[in-house]
């Protein structure tokens, strides 16, 4: 039984077709890609399969459950966690704090105990934020965990927002163009940490990315979607050499 | 271990000092020498700061522009006056009548209005506080628009005094936790807090609740100081005064809200000597202060031990 599979997913804006019959399944632990040009539809898959948008059609199941319909937020509680291709941290506030928001909902405590401070109260404080240091500790923000995340480097904003998906202890976890902006280096880095995060966290990952060197590197199963549709499905290989691929990329060949 | 003495050294301090002031005004109220004008500018104030934290919350914490507070604040004058004026009940449960009454009003205006964003959720709350206005003033009950007079004189120091704590005490320590995280990261991001697992309507919700039920307490502590309410009272002019004083302080600080409450109500009672300019004054010294400072006051940081001890003595 696959971890996620999608049947016939449709969605539509108005008269345009952003999502037209999307098939897509996610095996346990398997790192998938998924690709295409701009405007072909992958933000509004994750968009569909985060509970952001309600699908006109289809079917989302995931661990065997329906997640169609669900809020946002339930789907998190699912396992299912994410980032965002244009960051959307919580800007004013500290770099652990953002990370402790998305410890919230293991909360040990009850919301009387935070009034009255029981002993509950600092006990409960006391395990989210070591939780929330832990992972910082894995992204090397620990020594920043005072500064605003408004005034991180762009690379660091990145990689905290991968922080703050995982601590909502995932099983799946969708990037959204992790790598948008970085340098080659820090795209490199940040192919051996998506990589190293899947083994020990024992993650499945969904990956929508541009940088062709990083999806081709790390990717076990890609997709590619244009026009809302899937185009190509199969391994990095078969899909750098697909025809279709190519052309949806670069265009038709002129005679 | 250290630093555990050191909490219970501070908080044995903060205690001591909150006794001193406390046993101060008492001394000075019982000896006279605080006038009656002195005293009903101190209730005023004492009342402003409950509205001012409370609808800090609302629309500081939570981002949720509200501007309905002064609705809330009538539901829980009229509660507290009918069970102590009209059902002959002690003044704590008129107290919390009004903050029962006030929270449901706020539970049930806010789960369909909290869908609401920004300026729609202004309006709605705006209308929703009128509604409760134009409500009394059509309820024979309560004399309608003519209110109600001869509410026996029950706020005293001491209610006001540990209102005031327990409203500031309530806001900071649900701040400072889980949920106020939770509430705060409403106001930063809804997508991205509703996607990291928080069930943001709830939250806001929440909020909302909590926030009424302060506004109601502090209407309850007004109709037994003044004598006399009446549904004009708590029109949406209130409701902005509130906002104003909000605003001032900085949309996110508590420290901010008290210091705004205090400051307008004393520049209101200072103000009364020119009654001819006074709005012309007080709408400039506003306006001035929002060009120089138009996060407010003190933005949305707080007037804490550390920003003191920085500001006094250039360490941390």
């Amino acid at each position: 039984m696959s971890l996620m599979e999608i049947k016939n997913l449709n969605k539509s804006f108005g008269g345009l077709n952003a999502v037209l019959n999307v098939n897509f399944r996610l095996e346990q632990n398997e790192l998938v890609g998924l690709i295409g040009p701009n405007g072909a539809g992958k933000t509004t898959v994750f968009n569909l399969i985060t509970g952001v948008y309600k699908p006109d059609e289809g079917s989302i199941v995931f661990r065997d459950k329906d997640i169609i319909g669900l809020a946002p937020y339930t789907i998190c509680a699912r396992g299912i966690a994410r980032t965002f291709q244009n960051i959307r941290l919580f800007n004013d506030l500290t770099v652990l704090d953002n990370v402790k928001i998305a410890c919230h909902k293991d909360v040990q405590y009850g919301l009387l105990s935070a009034i009255v401070r029981t002993p509950g109260f600092f006990k409960g404080e006391q395990q989210i934020e070591q939780e929330a240091l832990k992972y910082l500790q894995i992204f090397k923000l620990d020594n920043k965990k005072d500064e605003m995340a408004n005034n991180l480097p762009y690379g660091e904003q990145r990689r905290l927002e991968i922080a703050r998906a995982l601590a909502t202890r995932p099983t799946m976890l969708i990037l959204d163009e992790p790598a948008a902006g970085m340098n080659p280096q820090e795209t490199q880095e940040l192919m051996k940490l998506i990589k190293w995060i899947r083994k020990d966290f024992n993650l499945s990952i969904l990956l929508i990315e541009h940088d062709m060197s990083l999806v081709m590197g790390v990717c076990e199963r890609i997709y590619v979607l244009d026009y809302g549709q899937i185009i190509a499905a199969g391994l990095p290989e078969e899909i750098r050499n697909n025809k279709k691929v190519i052309e949806a990329y670069l265009g038709e060949e002129v005679d | 271990m250290q630093t555990l003495k050191n909490n219970w050294a501070r908080f044995l301090g903060e205690v001591l000092i909150l006794v001193v002031l406390f046993t101060l005004v008492q001394y000075l109220i019982t000896t006279g020498l605080l006038n009656q004008y002195y005293q009903i500018n101190l209730t005023s104030m004492c009342i402003n700061i409950i509205l001012a934290v409370s609808l800090n919350l609302i629309n500081g914490f939570t981002g949720q522009l509200s501007l309905g507070h002064a609705g809330f604040m009538a539901l829980g004058a009229y509660a507290a006056v009918i069970m102590t004026n009209m059902m002959d009940q002690p003044f704590i449960v008129g107290l919390l009548a009004a903050c029962l009454v006030a929270g449901i009003a706020g539970f049930v205006i806010g789960v369909p209005t909290l869908r609401l964003k920004g300026d729609y959720l202004a309006i709605a709350t705006l209308a929703f506080g009128e509604i409760i206005r134009v409500t009394l003033q059509n309820i024979d009950y309560v004399n309608g628009p003519a209110g109600i007079l001869g509410i026996p004189k029950l706020t005293t120091w001491p209610w006001l005094f540990g209102a005031v704590i327990i409203t500031i005490l309530v806001v900071v320590n649900l701040i400072n936790s889980s949920y106020g995280r939770a509430i705060i990261s409403v106001r930063e991001d809804e997508i991205a807090a509703e996607l990291m697992g928080i069930n943001t309507t709830k939250y806001k919700v929440l909020a909302f609740v909590i926030g009424a039920m302060f506004a109601g307490l502090a209407g309850a502590l007004y109709a037994h100081f003044f004598y006399i309410i009446k549904p004009e009272t708590f029109n949406f002019l209130k409701s902005f005064d509130i906002l104003v004083m909000v605003v001032l302080g900085g949309l996110g600080s508590t420290t901010g809200a008290v210091i705004a409450a205090v400051s307008i109500t004393v520049l209101t009672a200072a103000l009364q000597s020119f009654p001819a300019i006074r709005m012309i004054i007080y709408a400039l010294i506003l306006i001035i202060v929002m060009i120089y400072r138009p996060q407010g006051l003190m933005g949305n940081k707080e007037l804490s031990r550390q920003t003191l001890g920085r500001i006094w003595g250039g360490r941390k």
